[in-house]
C-alpha cells in the first residue's frame, strides 16, 4: 500500500465551492445558475471517479495543505473510507440538484441564489470531510457544514424555520465547541498529533500503554461531539430542522449532515483509536449498547409520527445508528455492514425524502392521512418510495438486506444475541412505519375532498425534473443490493489489508 | 551588556524613529487647516510609520532571545538612567500589531468624527508614539513615562468624542489605570533602590528574595489585571468601549488592553519568577473567572459595543490564562491570542462603528435584519464574529487551541472549566450575528425588498460597505486566515523568547524551593495555596 502525494485530491473540494461562486456571480439569470450548480455536481462526481482506480489499486492520496502546529495540519487523504462517503454524496448532489430545480421554481421559492451557494459550500466542505487526513481538517470542515447548512435550514424565514434553524446550530455547536473541541485536545496531548492512521484501522494513533481512562473520556466526547450523526440523547436537532425546503433535508439531512456526522464517528473509532484499543478498553461494545438504544427509541418515536417528513426524519436517527453499530462491533464483518450502510441507506432515504417532497408540490399533501389512494396518481413516486422503504426495513434485493445481512453476522461473530435481537426488533419497527404509508397511499381511501380526482400529478415538466431523480435513486437501491460490490470491494481494503 | 541586547545594525535608528514620526506628525497637524487635509496627513503619518516598522519582520533574528535593533544614548548617567529601546520576540509582533492597526483608526474615523478634527489627529498620533514606547522600552522609567503617557490621549479619545456619558466612563477610565499604575510607579522605585537600575534585562536577571518578590509582584500585577482587564477589575472597559468613539474603541480593544498581557510577560513572569508559579493557582483561577463571568455577560447584552466589550473580558482570561500556565503551548497561545485580538476585535469595533454611522444605534434590537441590505457588510461580519468564537481555520482557533492544549497538558481540570468560555464565545457572537443578520423576532418590521442598497431601513438609509470601509476590513480579513492557517511564522518569531521566558521562570522556581526550606511561611497564603493546588 502505497501514499501517493498529490495536490490534485485538492479539486475534488474545490470545485463545489467555485460553484458556489458562480452561483452567486449568476443570481440574476436562474438558468445559467442553476446550469452552474449542475454542473458542479457532474464535475465533483467525475473528480472523485477518477480517483477510484486508485483507491481501489490499494494506494492512497495524500496532500498537507497548511501546517499550523507540529501534528496539527490541514492534511487531505483519501482511503477507501473517504472515497464510499465522497462517492455517494457527490453522486447524490447531482440528482439531487436536478430535483431542487424542480421544487423550487415549482413553489416559487424566495432567495433562490442563496440556497444554492449554500447547498454547493455545504457539500464541498462534506467533499473535505471525506478527505480529510487529519482529525483537525475532519473538524474544520465538519463546522463549516454547520455554519453553512443554517440557512437552508432556516430558508422559509418564519417563525417554525427561525426555531429550527435556532436548535439545529445550538445542539450542532454546543456539542462541538464542549465535547469534540476537548477531545482534540485530549487527544493531541496523548499523542503529539492530530493526523489519522489511515493505513489500518486496528492500530489508532495512541501510543501503546496510554491510560484507560484518558482514552474512554476522549472517545465519548467524539461519540457526543458529533451530534449530527443522531445519536441520542443529542438527535433531537434533526427532526425539528425538517422545517427546511425538501430537497434540503433530501441531500442534507439523509447524505450529506448527518453522513459527515457517522461518517466521523466511523473515522474517528477507526483511523484515531483503532479497533484494537475500542476492543480492550471495553468501549466498541459500550457504544454497540448505546446506539442500540437509540435504534429502537427512535423507530417507536417514529411509530407515532404521522407527518411524513417527520417520520422520515426519526428513521433516519434509527438508521444512522446502524453505521455505528457495526463499526462499534469491531468484526470484519460488522465494520462491513456498517460501511455499506452509508451508501445504501443515502440512496434509500434520499428516495423516500424525494418522494415526500415531489407529493408536497404536486398535491401539496404533507400527512401520511391524507396520502390516500394517491398511489394511483403518482404511482413512479410511491413505488419508489415503496422500493427504498424495502430498502430500510433490510428485505431483499434492496441495499437495506446487504447491510443488515452483515450486521448479523457480526453479532454471530461476537456471539451477542442481544445486539441481534435488537437488529430483528428495529426491522420489524421499520416495517411498521413504512408498510402502512406504501399500503394506504395504493389501497388506503382518499380524503372526502379529494374523493373523484383522477390523473397522474407527474406529468407537469417541473414535476418531472422531480421525479425523474427519484425513480433514478429508486432505482439504484435496489441495485446496490443485487451488486454490491464496488463498495464491498472498497471496504475490504480497509477490514482485509 | 552585550549578553542582552544587540545594537541596531540597519542603517537607520528604526525604533526611534517608530517613536519620533508620530510626534513630529502631530506637530506639524498643529499648523494645518482643513478637515479633509488633516485626516489625510494623519494617514499618511500613520502609514509611514507602518512602513518604516516592516524592517522589524524582515530583519528580525529568531534565533537569538537577545533584544535587537537596540539604540543606547546616555541620558542621566548619575541615576544610571539611559535611553534604551529594543524589541524581542515577545513586543515585536506587538510593535508590528500596533502599527498595522493605526492607519485604520484614522480610516475608521473618516466621517465618525464631526468636530475637533485637528485635535483628533493630533492626539491619535500622540497615542501611537505612547503605545509603541510602552513596547519598545528596556528600562523601567521609560516604560512608566509611555504607560502614563497613554493615559492622557486616551482619557480625551473618550472625553471629547465619546458618547452620552462620555465623562463617566473617560473619568472612570482614567481613575482606575491610573490607580494601577501608582502601584507599578512603586514597584519601580523599590526595585531601583534595592538593585540601583532600572536596566529592564538586568532586573528580570536579578534574583530578589521570595518576599520581595510576592511584593513587587503584587504591585506590578495589581496594575496588569486592572489594564487587562481581569475580573473584577473589568468594569471601566464596557463604559470606555460603549462611550469612545470607534477609533478609541479599537485602539483599546486592539492594543491597549494588550499592555496587560505584555507587562505580565515582561515584569511578572521573570522579575517575580518564584511569586509567579507561587501565585499561579490564583491567577489560574482568575482568569477562569474572567472567560465565563466576561462571556456570561456578553451573552445577556443588546448593546453590541457592550457585548464586544465583554467578550474582550473573556478573550483576556484566555490570554491570562495561556501565561500563568506557565508552559510553551500556553505562554506561545496567549501571544497569539493577544495578536488575535487584536485583529478580530478591532475588526468587530470597526464594523460596529459602520453600522452606528448608518442607523445611529447600537442596539441589536435595531440593527437586524441586516442580511438583506447589505451583504457585503454581513460577510465580514461572519467572518470576524466566527473568527471570535475560534471557528477552525481562523487566527483565534490557533491560539484557543494552544492554550488548551497548555492546559489540559498540565491541569486538565483548568482545561475543561475554560471549555465552558469556548461555548460561551460561540453562543454570544452566533446570537448577535443571528439577530443581526436574519432576526426580527422582537416585533420590529422593516419593510424593504431583496434589491441591495440604499433601502430604507426603519428610518435610515442603509448603504453596504464603501471602498474605504471596505480596504480596512479586507485588510484585517487577510490576517484572520494567515493566522489561523500557517501561524507557524509568528509563532517562530516567539520561539526563542519564549524559551529564554520558561528558563528564567524555572530558574525562580529553584529559589521558591529554597525559600521554602528556609522556612518563610505566609501562614494564610500557604493554607490558600495548598487548597487551590490540590483543588487542581
Amino acid at each position: 500500500m502505497n501514499t501517493i502525494i498529490t495536490s490534485k485530491i485538492i479539486i475534488t473540494m474545490m470545485i463545489p465551492m467555485i460553484t458556489g461562486i458562480l452561483v452567486m456571480l449568476s443570481g440574476k439569470k436562474p438558468n445559467l445558475r442553476d446550469s452552474w450548480s449542475t454542473l458542479g455536481a457532474i464535475l465533483t462526481f467525475l473528480s472523485v471517479l477518477s480517483f477510484l482506480p486508485t483507491i481501489l489499486g490499494g494506494d492512497q492520496l495524500q496532500y498537507t495543505m497548511f501546517e499550523l502546529y507540529p501534528g496539527i495540519s490541514v492534511k487531505l487523504n483519501l482511503d477507501p473510507l473517504g472515497v464510499i462517503f465522497a462517492l455517494v454524496a457527490s453522486f447524490l448532489w447531482i440528482l439531487a440538484s436536478l430535483y431542487c430545480v424542480g421544487y423550487m421554481r415549482g413553489l416559487n421559492e424566495h432567495a433562490q441564489t442563496r440556497f444554492y451557494v449554500c447547498y454547493a459550500v455545504s457539500v464541498g466542505a462534506a467533499m473535505g470531510a471525506a478527505f480529510a487526513g487529519s482529525l483537525f481538517t475532519l473538524y474544520l470542515f465538519y463546522e463549516i457544514v454547520s455554519i453553512f447548512t443554517y440557512p437552508l435550514v432556516m430558508h422559509h424565514q418564519d417563525e417554525e424555520g427561525y426555531a429550527g434553524a435556532k436548535k439545529y446550530i445550538i445542539y450542532l455547536m454546543f456539542t462541538s465547541k464542549a465535547f469534540l473541541l476537548p477531545a482534540m485536545v485530549i487527544i493531541y496531548v496523548a499523542c503529539g498529533t492530530l493526523d489519522f492512521n489511515s493505513m489500518n484501522i486496528v492500530q489508532g494513533i495512541f501510543p501503546h500503554g496510554v491510560d484507560h481512562v484518558t482514552v474512554a473520556v476522549a472517545f465519548l466526547l467524539c461519540l457526543f461531539g458529533f451530534a449530527k450523526a443522531g445519536v441520542m440523547p443529542f438527535h433531537n436537532w434533526l427532526p425539528d430542522a425538517m422545517v427546511a425546503p425538501t430537497p434540503v433535508s433530501a441531500l442534507l439531512h439523509a447524505v450529506v449532515v448527518v453522513k459527515v456526522g457517522v461518517f466521523s464517528v466511523c473515522r474517528v473509532m477507526l483511523s484515531v483509536f483503532g479497533t484494537q484499543l475500542l476492543a480492550d478498553t471495553g468501549l466498541g461494545i459500550f457504544t454497540a449498547y448505546f446506539v442500540s438504544f437509540t435504534i429502537i427509541t427512535a423507530s417507536l418515536i417514529a411509530l407515532t409520527k404521522t407527518n411524513l417528513k417527520a417520520r422520515l426524519a426519526y428513521s433516519t436517527v434509527s438508521q444512522l445508528s446502524y453505521i455505528i453499530l457495526g463499526v462499534a462491533m469491531l468484526t470484519p464483518n460488522s465494520i462491513t455492514g456498517g460501511l455499506i450502510h452509508i451508501a445504501n441507506h443515502a440512496l434509500a432515504k434520499i428516495t423516500l425524502f424525494f418522494a415526500a417532497g415531489c407529493i408536497f408540490v404536486a398535491s401539496g399533501k404533507k400527512d401520511i392521512t391524507e396520502m390516500g389512494g394517491l398511489g394511483r396518481r403518482m404511482p413512479f413516486t410511491m413505488l419508489a418510495f415503496g422500493v427504498a422503504s424495502l430498502g430500510m426495513i433490510g428485505a431483499p434485493p434492496v441495499g437495506g438486506f446487504v447491510t443488515k445481512w452483515y450486521l448479523a453476522l457480526g453479532t454471530m461473530d461476537i456471539h451477542n444475541w442481544i445486539l441481534l435481537t435488537v437488529l430483528l426488533l428495529s426491522s420489524l419497527l421499520n416495517a411498521g412505519y413504512f408498510v402502512p404509508v406504501f399500503l394506504h397511499a395504493f389501497f388506503g381511501k382518499p380524503l372526502p375532498a379529494d374523493e373523484g380526482l383522477t390523473g397522474s400529478l407527474e406529468n407537469r415538466p417541473l414535476i418531472i425534473f422531480m421525479v425523474v431523480p427519484l425513480v433514478i435513486t429508486g432505482i439504484l437501491s435496489a441495485l446496490i443490493g443485487v451488486y454490491p460490490d464496488l463498495f464491498l470491494n472498497l471496504i475490504n481494503l480497509l477490514v482485509k489489508p | 551588556m552585550e549578553k542582552y541586547l544587540i545594537l541596531n545594525t540597519l542603517n537607520f535608528p528604526i525604533l526611534s524613529l517608530l517613536l519620533v514620526i508620530p510626534v513630529v506628525g502631530a506637530v506639524i497637524a498643529m499648523f494645518m487647516r482643513g478637515d479633509t487635509l488633516l485626516k489625510f496627513w494623519g494617514l499618511a503619518v500613520t502609514l509611514v510609520t507602518a512602513l518604516v516598522s516592516l524592517p522589524l519582520w524582515t530583519n528580525f533574528d529568531t534565533s537569538t532571545a537577545k533584544y535587537q535593533f537596540v539604540e543606547l544614548r546616555h541620558w542621566f548617567p548619575a541615576l544610571d538612567l539611559n535611553y534604551v529601546v529594543g524589541v524581542d520576540g515577545i513586543s515585536v509582533l506587538l510593535v508590528l500589531l500596533t502599527t498595522l492597526i493605526m492607519p485604520l483608526c484614522i480610516l475608521c474615523s473618516w466621517t465618525y468624527i464631526k468636530t475637533r478634527m485637528k485635535e483628533f489627529i493630533i492626539v491619535t498620533l500622540l497615542m501611537e508614539t505612547a503605545m509603541l514606547g510602552v513596547f519598545v522600552s528596556m528600562n523601567t522609567v521609560l516604560f512608566y513615562i509611555f504607560w502614563e503617557g497613554m493615559l492622557v490621549p486616551m482619557y480625551l479619545i473618550i472625553a471629547v468624542w465619546g458618547g452620552e456619558r462620555k465623562d463617566y466612563a473617560s473619568i472612570k477610565f482614567f481613575l482606575y489605570t491610573f490607580a494601577g499604575s501608582v502601584f507599578l510607579l512603586v514597584a519601580i522605585v523599590a526595585m531601583y533602590i534595592t538593585t540601583g537600575t532600572f536596566f529592564i534585562p538586568a532586573l528580570m536577571d536579578h534574583s530578589f528574595g521570595f518576599s520581595y518578590q510576592m511584593w513587587i509582584f503584587a504591585a506590578c500585577a495589581l496594575g496588569f489585571a486592572i489594564k487587562m482587564p481581569m475580573f473584577p477589575f473589568h468594569t471601566w472597559l464596557p463604559a470606555a468601549h460603549v462611550e469612545a468613539p470607534v477609533a478609541g474603541s479599537v485602539i483599546l480593544a486592539s492594543i491597549l488592553l494588550k499592555m496587560g498581557g505584555y507587562g505580565f510577560l515582561r515584569f511578572c513572569l521573570p522579575m517575580a519568577p518564584a511569586a509567579t508559579v507561587y501565585c499561579m493557582p490564583f491567577l489560574l483561577i482568575m482568569s477562569l473567572i474572567s472567560i465565563v463571568v466576561g462571556g456570561y455577560l456578553a451573552l445577556g447584552q443588546s448593546d453590541v459595543k457592550k457585548l464586544i466589550a465583554y467578550s474582550s473580558v473573556g478573550h483576556m482570561g484566555f490570554v491570562t490564562l495561556g501565561i500563568f500556565l506557565l508552559n510553551e503551548a500556553g505562554i506561545k497561545g496567549a501571544m497569539l491570542q493577544m495578536l488575535n485580538h487584536g485583529v478580530t476585535t478591532g475588526a468587530l469595533f470597526i464594523l460596529i462603528g459602520i453600522i452606528y454611522e448608518r442607523t445611529h444605534s447600537r442596539e441589536l434590537s435595531v440593527n437586524n435584519k441586516l442580511g438583506m441590505f447589505m451583504p457585503i457588510y454581513v460577510t465580514f461580519l461572519g467572518i470576524f464574529s466566527l473568527s471570535s468564537l475560534a471557528f477552525p481555520g481562523t487566527n483565534s482557533f490557533v491560539g484557543e487551541f494552544l492554550v488548551l492544549y497548555g492546559a489540559f497538558d498540565k491541569f486538565p481540570v483548568v482545561g475543561a472549566f475554560s471549555i465552558l468560555g469556548a461555548i460561551l464565545a460561540a453562543a454570544y457572537m452566533l446570537r448577535m450575528l443571528q439577530k443581526m443578520v436574519w432576526d426580527d423576532s422582537d416585533g420590529h418590521v422593516h419593510h424593504g425588498d431583496d434589491h441591495g442598497h440604499g433601502d430604507d431601513h426603519g428610518g435610515h438609509k442603509l448603504f453596504d460597505c464603501n471602498f474605504r470601509e471596505f480596504i480596512q476590513l479586507a485588510f484585517l480579513t487577510v490576517f484572520v486566515f494567515w493566522i489561523g492557517l500557517h501561524p507557524q511564522p509568528l509563532l517562530h518569531i516567539m520561539d526563542t523568547s519564549v524559551a529564554h521566558l520558561l528558563h528564567q521562570i524555572d530558574a525562580g522556581s529553584a529559589v521558591q524551593e529554597a525559600v521554602h526550606h528556609h522556612g518563610e511561611h505566609h501562614a494564610l497564603l500557604e493554607t490558600a495555596g495548598a487548597w487551590v493546588r490540590n483543588l487542581l
